[in-house]
């Protein structure tokens, strides 16, 4: 397993988990655990995602999910999950 | 599991806060490339470079781009070009630096450092040629860097170097007076410099370093200043917490980075570098941590006590967070870099003797600070003397980056651009140090330097 975390952040509005997800399920992408939040009209989604079977390389990913982050209008990106890691566990 | 707020806390520091890696160096021992003929040995360093160092850049922006935090440097250091260059014939060592040049030009990385010599207590052959070479050889590449080590606790200071060192400042200005002295940004004159520094323009390969070695640099003196308007009226012990978390947290970054970069380039990895360096953007300032501590300007009493506190946390904080810390490793005071540190000379706060007084607690000296053109070379041996002096006493690496202006008067803003920023030209104590420089010798090593 190679865990990576999306997080999305952007105005509310209509489709923006299906706008993500579609990009993943087109790309074997597996989602392990979602978590959103609205904070001030403000759309705050966390997504853990196992990119190991991915069709795509991780450039290729991040490309995609950028070209969503255009039409949806919010803030997608993808990190591998060893920075949060190494930066907030002992 | 990460929670939502960890995430955001680090996003922030990234996006808010100019959370960044600084530079991933790689160091290349370029023993193996001596040669008597030095063509042939030029062309050997050249291969070597660009062998080793091949997919260096590439391997950066591959690590910046999956674990979204940005590296904003990759540079290559290599073993000092006296100890390689002195097996050959040449009379000039030039060629090497241009043989440097090309190899960084071709790896792509910014700047590439070890155009240096270490003659803390005395001169080879091979130390005089390079030392006589550096303004040519600055004027005539664009991203080789040199230093040169004139003294060190262990051995004291070699008086004749620091003598020479002003003349060679002042030539390597007036070869790049075009660029208002350009050259000069990248030469520093060492007191107990570093063998596994990976900042520039001092970094170099040193001789017991291993053939091939990865070292990362980190940063993050926005996301510190950024903590601390949190603890505002707090007491020193909160302060001192904060910046520790702070930096604890701005080198868990570097350590992944580095193991990630060893680990792909199948090169060892040497150490983190916990420094605080600025950048010329608005935010990212060792001033403005000061300043938030309480000062109203960088450069006021109480500066230098301030700087101690921040140096000390940063070291204390970061520490625990790498297998392997080194390099020089604390917080960096270049004044053309560091928006806060302009502004403070701008409005008369913020003096050399001050700085001074600063580079006794900080991690390195005298740096990046642009002086009048028509200063004498004694005088800049002067200001040399004074910083190995405090280097050789404190057990500390201290450095002298200094740029006499060519044609420039105090009051004059030089611009360097980029990462050098722009340099206010400030004030030279006017009363002669010629004789003082001209007594030549060495100055003898200080007595707590017997500690066997």
């Amino acid at each position: 397993m190679q865990k990576a975390i999306i997080s999305v952040i952007g105005k509310d509005k209509v489709g923006i988990i299906f706008g993500v997800t579609k990009v993943l399920s087109e790309n074997s992408i597996n989602i392990l655990d979602i978590s959103q939040t609205i904070l001030q009209d403000m759309f705050t989604m966390m997504m853990i995602v196992d990119i190991e079977n991915s069709k795509v390389d991780f450039e290729t990913i991040s490309q995609k999910l950028a070209d969503a982050s255009k039409e949806i209008g919010a803030d997608i990106r993808i990190q591998l999950e060893s920075i949060f890691d190494s930066m907030h566990r002992i | 599991m990460i929670n939502k707020n960890e995430l955001l806390e680090t996003m922030h520091m990234i996006d808010r806060e100019h959370l960044d890696i600084r530079t991933i160096t790689m160091g290349i021992s370029i023993f193996d490339c001596a040669c008597s003929n030095a063509e042939i040995s030029a062309q050997k360093i050249y291969d070597k470079i660009c062998t080793k160092a091949k997919d260096l850049v590439k391997t950066g922006e591959a690590i910046e781009r999956e674990l979204g935090i940005p590296i904003i440097n990759k540079r290559i250091s290599v073993t000092p070009i006296s100890l390689v260059a002195g097996a050959s014939n040449a009379k000039s060592y030039v060629l090497f630096a241009k043989a440097l040049d090309r190899a960084g030009k071709q790896v792509g990385v910014n700047f590439l450092g070890g155009f240096s010599a270490l003659v803390h207590k005395g001169f080879t052959e091979a130390d005089r040629i390079l030392i006589s070479s550096i303004p040519e050889a600055l004027a005539q590449t664009d991203i080789v860097c040199s230093s040169v080590n004139v003294g060190n606790t262990k051995a004291g200071i070699n008086m004749d170097a620091v003598k020479l060192m002003g003349e060679i400042i002042k030539g390597t200005a007036d070869l790049t007076q075009s660029t208002n002295g350009f050259g000069c940004a990248k030469l520093v004159i060492f007191c107990n410099s570093v063998e596994d520094n990976p900042f520039m323009a001092g970094a170099f390969h040193g001789v017991g370093e291993p053939d091939c070695v990865i070292n990362v640099g980190v940063s993050g003196p926005g996301v510190v200043k950024h903590a601390l308007e949190r603890v505002k009226g707090c007491d020193f012990g909160v302060v001192s917490e904060t910046i520790k978390k702070t930096a604890f947290k701005v080198t868990r970054m570097g350590q992944l980075v580095a193991l990630e970069a060893s680990k792909r380039l199948g090169v060892p990895f040497g150490i983190v570098d916990l420094s605080l360096a600025p950048t010329p953007a608005r935010g990212d300032s060792v001033a403005y941590i000061l300043e938030e501590m309480g000062l109203e300007r960088c450069g006021t009493h109480g500066t230098t006590a301030a700087l101690a506190l921040l140096n000390d946390a940063v070291k204390k904080g970061g520490v625990f967070a790498s297998s392997y810390v080194g390099g020089l490793s604390g917080a960096f005071i270049p004044v053309s870099e560091d928006a806060g540190m302009i502004s403070a000379v701008k409005c008369g706060a913020l003096s050399l003797d001050k700085l001074e007084a600063m580079t006794c607690v900080c991690s390195v000296g005298l740096d990046m600070i642009v002086i009048p053109g028509d200063t004498s070379a004694s005088t800049i041996s002067a200001i040399i003397a004074d910083e190995a002096a405090i280097g050789m006493i404190n057990n500390k690496t201290t450095a002298v980056r200094i740029i006499p202006a060519p044609g420039k008067k105090v009051g004059d803003v030089v611009e360097f651009g980029g990462l050098l920023g722009t340099g206010p030209v400030m004030e030279v104590n006017s009363a002669s140090s010629e004789e003082f420089i001209s007594r030549g010798g060495r100055i003898p090593a200080p007595i707590h330097s017997l500690r066997n």
